[in-house]
């Protein structure tokens, strides 16, 4: 049942993203930058939450759940130390995902050749 | 002949040939559905071993590898131009966005070309993420001052 969810849940975030990249003009710089400031805001407004704990990887690889996982960062190391946390918690939490990116990138460029994009 | 902007856009719209939104949205929901449901086996696979958050992020990171692995084989682009956003909005997404650069931009140099480019969507999505999580979390203090 949880792989059916995250299955439809993240096609329909998915589905999303195709609408506003079919009806308006925005890039997909913009789209991304969009779903993980969207994640932050729904985080914050405790929405996300229970998609999360519904539809698992469904909610949580959409990069709306980047955006999730720095507000619930922000907001764990809030209640641990207070005021500073606001700048140590988010990219605490989304440092797995920002570090495997660098360097997997670094050792693709190792290996890869550029090639032609179409 | 001089145009305004609104104007060229129609002229634009009029011009290219009619998306087939129905079909995009298709391709759109069963690529991204099925790289969330990828997600999803990994991700019970890790909780095995690891809590929640550590599965999680494992299960990020395992999607980040593959999606560089199909990147620099030259398979995610030929993936994306069906799938669109379906292969975009996930995190497999994100990390072709710094892995493509990387590659591409090997030939201007490893500090100019793929340092500096490598950041060209991530940048952009790490500075407003962590800007917009931060001014959440001055308003969760003072959320917390008051009540």
């Amino acid at each position: 049942m949880n792989y059916l969810l995250a299955f439809a849940v993240g096609g329909a975030l998915c589905v999303a993203g195709q609408l506003l990249i079919d009806y308006t003009s925005l890039t997909p710089a913009r789209i991304l930058t969009g779903y993980v400031v969207a994640g932050v805001v729904l985080s914050a407004a405790g929405l996300y939450r229970p998609l999360a704990d519904l539809a698992g990887a469904g909610a949580t690889v959409p990069l709306l759940g980047f955006g999730h996982l720095l507000a619930q960062g922000v907001r764990q190391a809030v209640d641990t130390c207070g005021l500073p946390g606001i700048f140590t918690g988010g990219l605490t939490a989304a440092s797995g995902g920002i570090a495997a990116s660098l360097v997997f990138a670094l050792l693709g460029a190792l290996v890869g050749k550029s090639r032609d994009q179409n | 002949m001089k145009l305004q902007p609104n104007e060229y856009a129609r002229m634009v719209q009029r011009a290219s040939p009619p998306s087939a939104v129905g079909r995009d949205c298709l391709w759109a929901f069963f690529v991204g559905g099925g790289i969330c449901l990828l997600g999803e086996v990994l991700r019970q696979f890790f909780l095995r071993w690891y809590d929640a958050p550590m599965a999680g992020t494992l299960t990020s990171i395992a999607l980040i590898f593959l999606s560089a692995v199909c990147t620099v084989a030259g398979w995610y682009q030929k993936l994306a131009a069906k799938a669109g956003a379906g292969t975009l909005v996930p995190i497999t997404g994100f990390a072709n966005s710094v892995v493509s650069p990387a590659v591409e931009f090997k030939a201007e140099g490893w500090v100019p070309g793929t340092g500096a480019r490598i950041f060209a969507i991530a940048g952009p999505v790490i500075a407003y993420g962590t800007a917009a999580s931060a001014a959440w979390g001055v308003l969760y203090w003072l959320l917390g001052k008051v009540g």
